[in-house]
This record gives structure tokens, sequence and C-alpha cells, in this order.
């Protein structure tokens, strides 16, 4: 059908600002032309929780536990990086052990972000049983997770100076039964994400993000890597042990010998880092030197020294979705006097532009979900078409990538 | 790629390039783990005049250095932004922190826009004009990011001054049912 003059052919998409495949609230303009995407406009900030003002009026004991609830899945990163940034201004020093037990609680969160998030991507493109393999996997990491902090999400294991709960000896076979079960496993999982046809006719060529637009947009994590830029904190500027263990940079040419920047890079990219996780924490349990857990376990002594504490200093962590970097200023004051947070996901929002722009409807949400955006549920998609709106809801779009996918089996 | 400088050869070349518009320049080295490798951060405070010329020039050293986020406090009479670089990653051990600290006046606080140079700056940027009520001059997208658009105008949340949210902050006690 041949479009008269006075038609506009193209129309508008917003989707979000809550929406399944967004953890964090982001509000999505979408510029349509039939079912594929011509521009993008993203627009932020629909839960700003002020925790940064709310931090000024804390002392750095007390952010631990605000800082803690930034995020449900990165709630070990959050407090850590800003411990690490305190530690710095104060010039604290960490006991060995702490650093070792350290890189644990975080490679084992990486565990479980990563496989919680495969769930996630296996979901996006209707494959359900997928889902429920993954969040079996991932809840014996839960179990872990209870098992060395005492809390399964908000894990309260961060002090300044080192960490709150040794790994005793007794405790360890526990650790290697957890990471027998994953290695066993992982194999299957592997299989299913990295052969099986559907995922990859739904993820190979799909979102690509090039290594020159990472590169100029500031991505971090895994999405940058799977574009082919070798950027991790871990390696680059090794903090806790990272720097006495022995691993290497993840990028996709490492398993295909060629880097694409699509969905299914990023799906490999995060797979071998469960892998390289395990491995991680294997290293850790043998090389962890005896000693203390923390530099100063009497609270108010650590206050005390914070207190007269003057300067400013940086936090940097790699977390399971990029870099956590966390910015402290402190003036000798009970308070710190400027607290920035600043979350990978925030770094990650300008690369979905490039990544969206000439997809189809249908895949907004898997390419949304595969840089690991925060994911949370529930919302609805407006669809405004010649001024008439009319609402998409969650299932709705779902139901459209599952009917991409079944199209593509036939 | 141009060869690799050691922190005392960054600090150098920039005092070289700019003179006294570089306020002050330390290196701070940090250690961890037991093979004792060094976290190199390098804090640095330069002249407004010049800051986009800093950015250029650190371009020079790193094609694409790596905007983290830029940081901002009110310091009373004025509010500096520290934006926060990271350059020579890729290889082990090597990657450099750079803060760049950038004095704003309050009664013109306004800065270039270093979008054209690193597109990735434009959420950080946008985020510095409501939280702190700075101006940055060239911004491709001026709209506000973080804040809703029905929070009252000439507030702004970061400011310990009378332009702060203090007057819009209520103690849960205080409320009455």
């Amino acid at each position: 059908m041949i479009p008269e003059a006075t038609t506009k052919t193209t129309y508008q998409l917003p989707i979000g600002p809550i929406h399944p495949a967004l953890k964090e609230p982001v509000a999505f303009e979408f510029e349509i032309d039939g079912e594929r995407i011509v521009d993008v406009n993203v627009s932020l900030g629909q839960v700003h929780r002020s925790v940064e003002w709310a931090g000024m009026r804390r002392n750095p004991i007390q952010i631990l536990y605000l800082a803690e609830r930034i995020c449900g899945i990165c709630s070990y990163c959050h407090p850590m990086a800003f411990a690490l940034a305190v530690e710095r201004v104060a010039g604290i020093e960490v006991p060995e052990r702490a650093d070792y037990l350290r890189v644990i609680q975080a490679e084992l969160e990486r565990i479980c972000s990563h496989i919680l998030w495969a769930g996630v991507a296996a979901h996006e493109i209707g494959f359900d049983s997928v889902l429920f393999l993954t969040w079996q996997m991932r809840e014996k990491a839960l179990d872990l997770t209870e098992y060395l902090t005492g809390n399964r999400v908000t894990k309260a294991i961060t002090m300044i100076g080192g960490v709150r709960r040794d790994i005793t000896k007794d405790m360890v076979p526990k650790v290697t039964e957890t990471l027998n079960y994953f290695k066993d496993n992982f194999e299957k999982l592997r299989h299913i994400f990295l052969d099986d046809k559907t995922f990859k006719m739904r993820s190979q060529g799909v979102g690509i993000l090039t290594k020159e637009d990472a590169l100029r947009l500031c991505a971090c994590g895994p999405t940058t890597r799977a574009s082919g830029v070798k950027k991790d904190v871990r390696l680059d500027q090794p903090y806790f042990a990272f720097g006495d263990l022995d691993f290497d940079y993840v990028t996709p040419d490492v398993l295909t010998g060629e880097v694409n920047g699509d969905v299914y890079d990023r799906i490999i990219v995060r797979l071998l880092e469960v892998k390289q996780s395990i491995g991680l924490i294997e290293q850790c349990l043998d090389k962890m030197p005896a000693g203390d857990i923390v530099s100063e376990p009497k609270i108010p002594k650590l206050l005390a020294t914070l207190k007269k504490a003057k300067g400013e200093g940086i936090g940097r962590m790699e977390a399971p979705r990029g870099e956590v970097f966390h910015y402290v200023k402190l003036d000798e004051n009970e308070y710190p006097y400027s607290w920035k947070v600043r979350a990978p996901t925030y770094n990650n929002i300008m690369p979905w532009i490039p990544m969206l722009r000439g997809e189809q409807i249908a895949d907004i949400p898997i390419v949304a979900a595969s840089t690991d955006p925060c994911m949370s549920c529930t919302n609805r998609v407006a669809v405004v078409d010649n001024g008439k709106k009319y609402v998409l809801d969650k299932e709705e779009l779902h139901r459209l990538s599952v009917e991409k996918t079944r199209r593509l089996m036939a | 790629m141009t060869k690799q400088l050691t922190p005392e050869e960054i600090v150098k070349s920039f005092k070289d390039e700019f003179e006294t518009k570089i306020k002050y320049a330390r290196i701070e080295k940090h250690i961890a783990g037991t093979k004792k490798n060094e976290l190199i951060h390098i804090w640095m405070s330069v002249d407004r005049s010049v800051f986009k010329n800093v950015v250029k020039h650190l371009m020079t050293l790193e094609e694409y250095p790596h905007l983290a986020v830029t940081s901002g406090y009110d310091t009373g009479k004025t509010i500096e932004l520290v934006y926060h670089f990271s350059i020579y990653f890729g290889v082990r051990y090597r990657e450099i922190s750079l803060n760049i600290t950038v004095e704003l006046p309050k009664s013109n606080p306004t800065i270039e826009t270093i979008t054209d140079l690193i597109p990735g700056a434009l959420i950080t940027e946008q985020e510095k004009q409501e939280m702190l009520g700075i101006k940055v001059k060239g911004i491709p997208k001026d709209k506000r990011v973080f804040i809703s658009d029905d929070f009252p105008k000439g507030v702004y949340p970061w400011r310990k001054d009378e332009t702060g949210p203090e007057k819009m902050a209520r103690n849960l006690h205080e409320v009455k049912k």
C-alpha cells in the first residue's frame, strides 16, 4: 500500500517509566516505523530516592547499611565501594585475610547476579523452562550467601577496615560443595544458552553495540566487554586480593574468536564470568592467609578515627553489571561532607540508543535486558497512535516477544 | 596507541601544558592484597578557563578516556565539580584514575560541556545542572534527568545554602497525622 503524502509514516511508542525488562524505572520514547525502531530517547529518574542526600546526614557506619539498600542484587558492592573510599581517606589498612574474604563475597554475588540475569533473559524470549532451571541454581547461591553472611539479600557483611564474618575451616566443605554443584551444572547452562537454536536466532546480530560506541559512551561491565573493550576494574586496577589471583579479561572472542557486540556476545561474557568466579573463589580458599578479618573491631573507636579524617577518596569496584563508583569527601565531621554514588547502569543507559536503533518492537525486552539493568516487574506500555492512546501491558509486550520466537522457529 | 606515561610524567605533562592554571596536583598510591600491588589515583585542581583544554590534553594520552561520573559539592562560596576519569585500562595493573576538580563561583556557575569530546558525559552533566544549579554551556539536551518535572524550580538538592532542599524536608515525628 502506498501511504498518502499527508500520512505520518512513523509513530511514537513510549515504554516505561516502569517496565518488566527494566529494573530501575526508565522511560523510553521510541520513534517507530512499522515494526522497526527509527530512534530512541531515554529519560531517567522516576524513583530518585535522595540516597546521597540522606547519606550526608548519617555517619559512615550507618551509611554502610543505607548503601546496601541502593540495590538488592548489588547489596555487597555498594557498601564495599563506599568502605574502600572511606578507608583511602582515613588511611585505614585492611588485613590480608579480609582482602580475600572480600573477594569471595564479591564473586559469590557475581555468580548469583549472572545466573539470575540468565533466567530473566530466557524469560524475555519466552523460554520459561530455562528460567526455572537457572533460578533453581541461583537458589543454591542464595543458600550459600545465607550460610556465609546470615542473610540472603542485604548481606550486612561489610565493615570499614574489613568484613564482619570470617569463613572458618569447618565452613569450607559447604562452600566447595556448592561450587561443585555449579561446576556440574555449568555445562548444561552453557549448552542451553550457547548452542540452542532459539537462543541463537533471537540473540545473534541483535542489539549491536560497536567497540567505538562502547568507548565513546563510557559503557562499563559485561556490556562493554561484549563489545571487545578490555575493561574490568578487577584487572585494570586490582583492589582487594584480585592482584594476587590468576585470571584474565573475558571478551567473547575467548570462546568464538570474534567480537560482534550483540546480545549473544553479552550472554557469552556473563556465562564465562560465572565460570571465572567459581575459579576465583576456589583460588581464594586455597591462598587465604590466616589473620584478622577487620582492622578495628571496636565500632566507637573506628567512628572516632573517622571523625578526625579529612580529605577525599574514591572507591571503585567491579560489580556484576559493571563498575560501581563511590566518591566520598570527609571534613573532620561526624557526617561526610559529600557522597556520590555511581551505579553501573548509569553509564549503560546511553549505549541503549545505538543498540535499539533499527531493531523491532519485539526485540525491545531482550535488548534492554541484555545490559542487565536492575530488573523489577510490572507496568504497562502506552502506545500513542495518531493521538489515540491505548495501552500495551506487560503481558502484551511479552506476548509479542514470545510470538517472534515462535515465528522464527516455524 | 601512544606510549603510556608514569603518573609523575602525566602530572608533569599537564603542568608543562597549563602551568599555573593547574592549582595543585597530587599522586596517591594505595596498596592491595598480599602482593601489595599499587593503585594510582591522581588528584588535580584546574582553573575553569582551561578545563576543556585539559580534557583535550587528556585525550592525547588516551584516545577514549573513561569518564565514570562527575561528583560535585557546595563549599559555601563556590561549587566544586570533580570529574573522575580513568585511562590506560585494558592492561592488568596499569589503569590510572584521574580526578579533576574545577571550582565554579556561585555568582557565575557555568562550565563548558564536554559531550562533544566524550558523548557519554551527557547524563552526568544533566544531573549536575539540576542537583547543583550550575549551567553547562552547550549541553545538547537541556532537560531534567533525575528530578521530576513537577519538582519546584530554583531548589537544588545538593546545595547547602538557601537554595538547598532543607525547607522541603520534614522529620517524620514532626508530621501531624
